[in-house]
C-alpha cells in the first residue's frame, strides 16, 4: 500500500476522525470551536484530530483573524474509491443473468 | 491533488459458459437479449454506433461501439457521466469469445479511469451517503 493510501486509511480508522471529517463533507468550513461544540472530546483534542487529517491530506486550514477554519479535502479520498472492485461484482452478476438467458434462448 | 485519480485500471471478468460462441453473441448484440441480461439499450452492432445503457437505478450510460468481429470480439466505451463526479467514469469495455471443447469462454476486460473530483462538498446528497457506506466497508476490511 503507498504512503498516501496508508495515511488516509489511519486518519479515517479513528471514529472521532471521521465524525469530524464527515461532518465537514457535509455541513462545509468548520472552525475548531464549532467543530469542539459537537464532538464528545475537548478542544486540544479536536486540534490534534484535525492535525492527523491535515497530513493525510484530509482537510485544509485556513487563517482569518485569530480563528482557523477547516474544509474537507475530497480528493484525498481518491486512492480509496476503486471502482474496479464495484465493477467486478457487477460483471460477475451480469453474467450470471446471461448464462440465465441463454438457457432460456433457442438454439 | 496527484495522478492517482486519472490512474487507468482494469477489471477482468472470465467465465466458460456451456454454449457456442454464435449464441452468445447474439446475447450480446440483440438489443431485447442484451435487456435480458445487462440493460435497456438502442445498440446497434455497427462500428461507430452511438447508444445508451440505461440501468434500473435510473444512471445512463454513453456508449459507442469501437470493435466487432462476429462471435469473436466485441468493445464499446462505457462512460458514465454523475452530477457528483465521484462517480464520473471514462472506460472501454471488450467481450472476448474463444472456442472450447465445452462450449465458449467469455472474456470481459473493463479499462478505463475516474476523471479528478471536483473541489466541492457532498452536502447531505445520497450519493456521498452511499459513498460512506462503501468506505466503511473498505475500512472494515482493512482493519
Amino acid at each position: 500500500m503507498r504512503d498516501e493510501t496508508h495515511l488516509v486509511f489511519h486518519a479515517l480508522a479513528d471514529p472521532t476522525r471521521r465524525a469530524i471529517f464527515e461532518r465537514l463533507c457535509r455541513e462545509g468550513e468548520q472552525t475548531v470551536g464549532a467543530l469542539t461544540a459537537r464532538a464528545k472530546v475537548s478542544q486540544p483534542a479536536v486540534s490534534k484530530h484535525l492535525g492527523v487529517l491535515k497530513s493525510a491530506g484530509l482537510v485544509r486550514d485556513r487563517h482569518e483573524g485569530r480563528q482557523t477554519h477547516y474544509s474537507a479535502q475530497l480528493g484525498a479520498l481518491n486512492p480509496l474509491v476503486d471502482w474496479t472492485r464495484e465493477m467486478a461484482g457487477f460483471w460477475q452478476s451480469r453474467f450470471d443473468d446471461l448464462e440465465d438467458l441463454l438457457k432460456r434462448m433457442d438454439q | 491533488m496527484n495522478a492517482t485519480s486519472a490512474e487507468t485500471r482494469s477489471v477482468v471478468v472470465e467465465r466458460d459458459i456451456p454454449f457456442p460462441p454464435d449464441k452468445i453473441w447474439r446475447a450480446l448484440t440483440q438489443p431485447h437479449l442484451i435487456e435480458e441480461w445487462l440493460m435497456k439499450n438502442d445498440f446497434n452492432p455497427v462500428v461507430g454506433h452511438r447508444f445508451n445503457l440505461r440501468g434500473d437505478w435510473g444512471g445512463v450510460l454513453d456508449c459507442e461501439v469501437l470493435t466487432v468481429e462476429p462471435n469473436r470480439k466485441l468493445s464499446y466505451t462505457w462512460n458514465f457521466a454523475h452530477d457528483d463526479a465521484a462517480y464520473n467514469l471514462q472506460s472501454v469495455v471488450t467481450f472476448t469469445l474463444s472456442p472450447t471443447s465445452t462450449g465458449t469462454r467469455l472474456r470481459m476486460e473493463q479499462v478505463g479511469f475516474r476523471p479528478d473530483q471536483r473541489q466541492a462538498f457532498g452536502g447531505a446528497q445520497a450519493g456521498w451517503q452511499q459513498f460512506f457506506g462503501k468506505l466503511e466497508q473498505v475500512l472494515a476490511r482493512a482493519e
